[in-house]
């Protein structure tokens, strides 16, 4: 499940064929042409300027101009916008149960800006703008005027004998500087009223987590074909889910006669040998909720693969633990039965199968939020992973 | 009690009414505008988009290159490399315009002002648009192409239709008449019409092609033959679209009349292509007269007016050509300032303008003048007509000859004596659609023979045609005839053979 649920940031480009809108249209090249152009600064009748790089001249840009500079345009998807069309229409089910498990913690949003405020929160672009338009307005002295002012008194000061009109313009100049200091004081560089702070209100933010179980077969008569088809499901399930809640986890279990909790690259790629027996892993699921995930602060999700087989009359503990302990704490469980592509027999018939599909139709017809299906090959994952959650599903199945 | 229409940034209907008749009172009574009731609508930025992908109309039939144009304005929009239109106007009676709702009420009636007076005004007297557009006549058609359209997507398949669209958008320029009208019927040809509106002759070029070469009506091939095959067919002829629509002998009739839908949209559009220059400087000297007025009266605050006024220069800046904002001439500058120059050489006329414009120079009535101008030009010919050496100083206009077989270009004119007569032509010609697109024209199809379609460009001062468009267009016009298409390029002058193109290659 590595891939796209990583790279967060990855792109999906379509590439642009086929929207193109071709025009008759002038070459951009050869050919004698005139351009008049506004802005003339120093060129007079007869220069010679050399050739724009690119062909001629405003050539080159009447033919964007005529919208085909859009030869390069794509649409591309973020990974996002890639997923919402991809699960667009489908639901998840259950949605009751989901609200009941959801928990409500107190986050803050920013909400324009106030007056009144503590330093930390200051807007300082905003009061700053507000200081620069008060200032303008109450005409505050720059510190230039004051500067300048101020060295030309200094200047006339240091004259040890100054003339009349020297001692006239001192007087004058140290009464400018009098008004001056008199309105700098007055009109102040920042004044309260200036001030702008930004503030934030509390809001009640939804917080939902999901706990995805995925189930394994890997016993031997699960080659790379069935594992392959197994992981596709797994991961649209994830990806699926990860949209829908906030917090996502998976947990992996693989199960031969044994079952275990493993890493996901353990579960696609270890190979195990042994026998097989499905409530092996049912159990271990049971008692990884029960230590790990409440079920009234989790929605539970449980995926399970596996070709159908199953040792003796395992199944029907299967069918019991399901039905008991697992499936009345789950949002959903999906089983998916990978068949060999030449069974037509079990694609078309959804009520025939071994031991496990019969009892598994048992567990269907106790709980609503148990769904099984078939698949053969890659192309089928897609579908049945759309009619698992399609929107607005017919409630017959309860 | 102050006589101010607002004061204030926030606009509300009420205020606009107020501001609307105080601007119908200045554009009515003092500028002595002609123009069609108005229709003004406030619309978001979405509708704004939504407007922007529909050419400006209020409606349009569906089609994905509109979409396309949806998805790259909005993503601009969005990532704020593109602003959004202050208004939108539409050629048609009511004339409707539409503002953005987060104008301000300072905003809200210069743009006022600009479209739904200035715009209208142009739009109702213009002869182009008196000509050739039929204002009242607009939302009913949109209305007919849209069902129209959309019907033929339920009948027909929308790929079926999406084909049709997609070859005719591609002849869209070629796709209107340039000098001419269309050909009147004659007499035999209104039949033809009754018969086809009974359902009987959609498929007459069909027809001739069995009855008259299948069924072996024989006849030799004369002279002629070929004269009057080609007057039947209005041979040349440079609107490809309306060749298609009569002539083409594989189209059904819906097909014919999405054709003719396109063509009818591409020529209600021509005029304004061919007036950007006058309709907005037609437009902004109608609100710069009027918000200079407002003022004037004290109808607007001082506030207000700089508002208005911060706009307008933004709106006539004419970058220079080495100024990194540079893409062309700017039409608001150049129309605008054309205008005020009208004004300026019939109230302060120097001798030049004596010499250079006797009948309008020291003209008591300017206004008149100006009325004139707008009513009886294009581009190309106000500009031909009116630039004065006043204003190509003032732009200091320079000329580049740009000849490809040379490694420079060379600067051939400047704005100087000898220059202003060149500089003024070349400009008006850089306005001319004639001359800016290619010249195409159906030379000949003959039904009877081969049945190619022949199509001829005229190629002027060896500028050619864009041979990968052309190809991608030329694919498209099969479709719609249905046999093989060529097209050959002529030089001219020379008459010389520059290239030929066929699909049947």
């Amino acid at each position: 499940m590595t891939g796209p649920t990583d790279a967060a940031g990855e792109q999906v480009t379509i590439p642009a064929k086929g929207i193109k809108e071709p025009v008759f249209g002038h070459s951009p090249k050869g050919g004698f042409r005139k351009h008049v152009l506004p802005g003339n600064k120093e060129f007079v009748v007869g220069d010679t300027i050399p050739r724009p790089k690119g062909g001629a001249g405003e050539g080159g840009k009447k033919a964007s101009e005529d919208g085909e500079g859009e030869d390069g345009f794509s649409f591309t998807l973020t990974q996002d916008e890639y997923l919402e069309i991809l699960f667009e229409g489908l639901e998840l089910p259950d949605l009751v149960k989901k609200a009941s498990v959801e928990t409500e913690t107190i986050g803050t949003r920013r909400a324009g800006l106030t007056t009144a405020g503590t330093p930390n929160n200051l807007n300082l672009v905003r009061t700053m703008r507000n200081s620069l338009g008060r200032r303008i307005a109450l005409q505050r002295p720059s510190k230039a005027t004051y500067d300048a002012v101020l060295s030309e008194l200094l200047e006339l000061e240091e004259i040890t004998s100054p003339d009349e009109e020297e001692q006239a313009r001192i007087v004058e100049l140290r009464d400018k500087m009098a008004i001056l200091d008199r309105r700098r004081k007055l009109v102040g560089y920042i004044d309260p009223i200036d001030l702008r702070f930004d503030t934030h209100v509390p809001e009640k933010i939804r917080n939902s987590k999901a706990v995805v179980f995925c189930l394994m077969d890997v016993s031997g008569s699960m080659q790379e074909r069935e594992k392959d088809l197994a992981k596709r499901f797994f991961m649209l399930l994830h990806l699926f889910l990860e949209r829908a809640y906030e917090h996502t986890e998976v947990v992996f279990v693989r199960h031969t006669h044994h079952a275990e909790e493993v890493d996901e690259e353990t579960f696609f790629y270890a190979r195990e040998t042994g026998g097989t027996i499905v409530s092996t892993a049912l159990t271990k699921m049971k008692e990884i909720i029960e230590e790990r995930y409440p079920a009234d602060e989790w929605n539970i999700y449980g995926a399970q693969a596996s070709d159908g087989e199953n040792f003796g009359n395992d199944s029907e503990k299967c069918r019991n633990i399901l039905i008991d302990d697992i499936i009345p704490q789950c949002q959903y469980y999906a089983y998916v039965e990978i068949v060999g592509e030449e069974d037509e027999k079990l694609l078309s018939d959804s009520t025939a199968g071994a031991d496990l599909w019969q009892n598994f139709l048992q567990v269907k017809e106790a709980h609503r939020q148990f769904e099984m299906r078939r698949v053969a090959e890659p192309g089928h994952i897609y579908p049945i992973f759309r009619e698992l959650f399609a929107a607005n599903k017919s409630e017959g199945a309860a | 009690m102050s006589d101010l229409l607002f004061d204030g940034p926030e606009w509300t209907f009420e205020l606009l009414g107020k501001a609307h008749d105080a601007i119908e009172d200045i554009a009515l009574n003092d500028l002595g505008l002609d123009v069609y009731p108005n229709q003004i609508e406030i619309i978001s930025s979405e509708q704004m988009l939504d407007a922007y992908s529909c050419v400006g109309l209020p409606l349009m039939y569906q089609h994905w290159s509109y979409g396309k144009r949806f998805a790259r304005d909005e993503a601009l929009y969005r990532t704020g490399r593109q602003g959004l239109a202050y208004e939108i106007v539409i050629n048609s009676n009511p004339c409707i315009s539409y503002n953005m709702e987060e104008n301000t009420m300072a905003m809200q009636t210069l743009v006022m002002a600009h479209a739904a007076f200035g715009h209208n005004h142009f739009f109702k007297n213009n002869y182009l648009f008196q000509q050739w557009t039929d204002a009242a006549g607009i939302h009913d058609y949109l209305a007919f192409a849209k069902n129209f359209i959309s019907n033929c997507e339920e009948k027909y398949g929308i790929d079926a239709v999406e084909q049709v669209l997609d070859a005719a958008h591609t002849l869209q320029t070629q796709g209107v008449f340039r000098y001419g009208r269309p050909p009147r019927p004659t007499a035999e040809e209104m039949q033809a019409m009754q018969r086809q509106r009974d359902g009987f002759v959609s498929q007459k070029s069909v027809l001739d092609l069995w009855t008259e070469n299948t069924l072996g009506r024989e006849e030799d091939p004369s002279a002629d033959d070929e004269v009057k095959r080609r007057g039947d067919m209005h041979l040349p002829q440079e609107n490809i679209l309306y060749f298609l629509e009569k002539h083409s002998p594989v189209l059904q009739s819906w097909e014919r009349e999405i054709l003719r839908i396109v063509r009818y949209l591409a020529q209600y559009l021509y005029p304004q292509k061919q007036t950007k220059v006058m309709n907005e400087g037609c437009a902004t000297f109608t609100h710069y007269y009027i918000i200079n007025q407002l003022l004037e009266k004290g109808l607007i605050t001082q506030g207000a007016y700089l508002e208005m006024m911060q706009s307008h220069t933004n709106v006539v800046l004419q970058p220079e050509y080495d100024d990194p904002r540079y893409s062309g001439m700017n039409p608001y500058a150049l129309g605008f300032a054309m205008m005020q120059d009208i004004q300026r050489i019939c109230e302060n006329p120097t001798d030049e303008d004596r010499e250079w414009f006797p009948d309008i120079a020291g003209d008591p009535d300017w206004k008149s003048v100006m009325k004139t101008a707008w009513a009886d030009y294009r581009d190309e010919s106000f500009i031909l007509q009116f630039l004065s050496p006043h204003l190509i100083r003032k732009f200091k206009f320079f000329m580049l000859a740009d000849e490809a077989k040379h490694p420079h270009l060379v600067v051939s004119n400047i704005h100087n004596r000898q220059g202003y007569r060149d500089i003024r032509s070349a400009l008006a010609q850089s306005y001319d659609l004639a001359y800016l697109e290619p010249d195409l024209q159906v030379q000949d199809a003959d039904l009877k023979g081969d049945r190619e379609l022949k199509l001829v460009h005229t190629v002027r001062n060896g500028i050619v045609l864009d041979p990968k468009n052309r190809d991608e267009v030329l694919k498209h016009v099969r479709r719609l005839w249905g046999y093989e298409v060529s097209l050959t390029a002529r030089d001219q002058k020379s008459g010389a053979r520059v290239s030929h193109t066929s699909t049947a290659a």
